[in-house]
């Protein structure tokens, strides 16, 4: 009957079409309470969440808090460097402390894979996944989502393309399962090193050259070109990536159509992407950002209705009140 | 928000159903508590007319539209939905729906009239209460509402009533708007028997 994302929220992978959209259309309402004048909600009063971020992120902790905030949540922010410490025994010793001190839910970021659902499998609070090593980084793949489906009104039949560091991102898989769940067409491009071997499996088509995929797509979602792969050996330098994939007016002003422009940020202007096109008109990379706010409290709310000995209780709810 | 899945003919007994207004009564009942608000306000000066959702911000719309046809003057409308503000959000299980708030006006020194269907317990409207506070201070807060069926359970009554009806927890009143359900009507369905 009612429809619920159960526990955690670990990828868009394990989640159906109508989940994601269930999360897309919570989202809606809860744009409004940013803008008003006192931006809070009681909803979330007296849960206690911890952001505990294992790598260093600004935009996504920021987001996470400012969700958590403005549905009347206490938080507690950790930030633990991961590079002294196992990390199977640090988690599990963490989770455990955490437990032991009665919360409500965890926003996980984490370096490994798989975190996450580590994690979610071992305690009893709801377990938001921020981005675990390669595997997934839900909450951008739906605040992306979002952010097009302000644009187009929809999101079956849309062309997105992908473009740069395919292999090692993780926005880059949440966006292409939860894009092919609602019915998109998706695309990646990059260069070959970049794009994992298995490519082909995932159901999108491969574009080489960056003006094919400008070509293709109604919108281009600009991956960040970590500055490491570069002396990993993944590409020969940053001005060669800038020349054959850097996503500049030039190049989309011979499209000869609008192009929606979005980069999970944080940017390097000058590398994939040009400042005019960042700047530019169909840039929404800042509407991304307040869309994050929105999703985010949306998966809060959303979960915290997902404890199992709830459910029963649920039956009887709505009606008169 | 009322759902009519209890009226589905699926049902093995069909609950007893009575209307309480029927398609003109609904709209003269309308048409009065539009004029009791005008009324009320000595005027439509500061007036702002807050649906609840869902089937109050219909209910609104169509107050706000003949204050408008009696006035000439259009009348500032908001809708609020005030899942996000109940007293119960810790028991219900997975999360109810959360429909639009939209309050288009600066509500400080204003005169809100909040509208809602049915006035029962009184928890939405004490919701509703709190959620106006988060957007301003109002010069004053009216309620009107189509049905008060009784059975209070907080401090709260309504400015201005359609219609007053007394029935006992084992029933329910379902209102019906145009928009939504096709038609305009009030009608009492006895509640399915609590498994």
């Amino acid at each position: 009957m009612t429809l619920s994302l159960g526990k955690d929220l670990l990828g868009l992978e394990p989640l159906s079409g109508e989940q994601i959209q269930l999360i897309l259309d919570t989202a809606e309402p809860f744009k409004e309470i940013s803008e008003r004048a006192i931006k809070k909600v009681p909803t979330l009063r007296g849960a206690t969440i911890v952001n505990l971020f294992f790598e260093a992120s600004t935009r996504t902790r920021i987001s996470f808090e400012f969700a958590e905030k403005r549905l009347s949540a206490d938080t507690v922010n950790v930030a633990a460097s991961g590079s002294s410490v196992t990390k199977g025994e640090t988690l599990v010793d963490t989770a455990r402390n955490l437990e032991a001190m009665r919360i409500d839910m965890v926003v996980i970021r984490h370096g490994a894979s798989g975190a996450a659902q580590f994690l979610a499998e071992r305690i009893e609070s709801n377990v938001i996944n921020a981005g675990d090593g390669t595997h997934e980084h839900p909450t951008q793949g739906l605040l992306d989502m979002l952010t097009l489906r302000d644009h187009f009104k929809r999101l079956e039949g849309i062309k997105v393309c992908i473009v740069g560091d395919v292999l090692h991102s993780r926005v880059a898989r949440s966006n292409i399962w939860g894009l092919k769940k609602m019915g998109a067409e998706v695309g990646v491009c990059g260069p070959r090193s970049l794009l994992p071997s298995a490519i082909n499996e995932l159901g999108v088509s491969v574009f080489n050259r960056v003006e094919e995929a400008i070509e293709w797509a109604d919108a281009l979602n600009i991956l960040r070109l970590q500055l490491e792969r570069m002396t990993a050996g993944y590409i020969p330098s940053l001005r060669e990536y800038n020349r054959v994939f850097g996503v500049s007016r030039e190049r989309l002003d011979r499209a000869k159509r609008d192009i929606l422009i979005l980069h999970p940020g944080p940017m390097n202007r000058g590398v994939e992407i040009d400042s005019d096109v960042a700047d530019g008109p169909f840039s929404v990379i800042l509407n991304q950002v307040t869309n994050g706010v929105a999703i985010r409290m949306a998966v809060l709310y959303l979960l915290s209705g997902g404890k199992p000995e709830l459910a029963e209780s649920a039956k009887h709810a709505g009606g008169e009140r | 928000m009322h759902s009519i899945a209890h009226i589905a003919p699926t049902m093995a007994a069909p609950p007893k159903q009575s209307t309480v207004l029927d398609a003109r009564a609904f709209d003269r009942t309308l048409r009065r508590m539009a004029d009791e608000i005008v009324e009320l306000n000595n005027g439509i000066e500061g007036l702002v007319i807050v649906g609840i959702q869902r089937r109050g911000v219909q209910l609104a719309a169509q107050i706000v539209s003949t204050i408008a046809e009696r006035e000439k003057a259009d009348v500032a409308q908001g809708a609020l939905d005030i899942t996000l503000y109940r007293d119960d959000l810790q028991t219900v299980g997975p999360r109810p729906l959360v429909g639009q708030t939209r309050i288009p006006v600066d509500i400080d020194g204003m005169n809100v009239v909040i509208v809602d269907d049915v006035l029962y317990t009184g928890r939405t409207i004490r919701a509703a209460l709190d959620e106006l506070a988060d957007f301003g201070r109002p010069r004053r807060i009216a309620l009107a509402v189509l049905i008060d069926r009784g059975g209070r359970e907080l401090p709260i009554q309504p400015d201005i009533v359609g219609k007053t009806i007394t029935l006992d927890p084992s029933q329910r009143v379902d209102v019906l708007v145009e928009e939504v359900d096709g038609r305009n009507a009030a009608i009492i369905a006895e509640r399915e028997p609590s498994t």
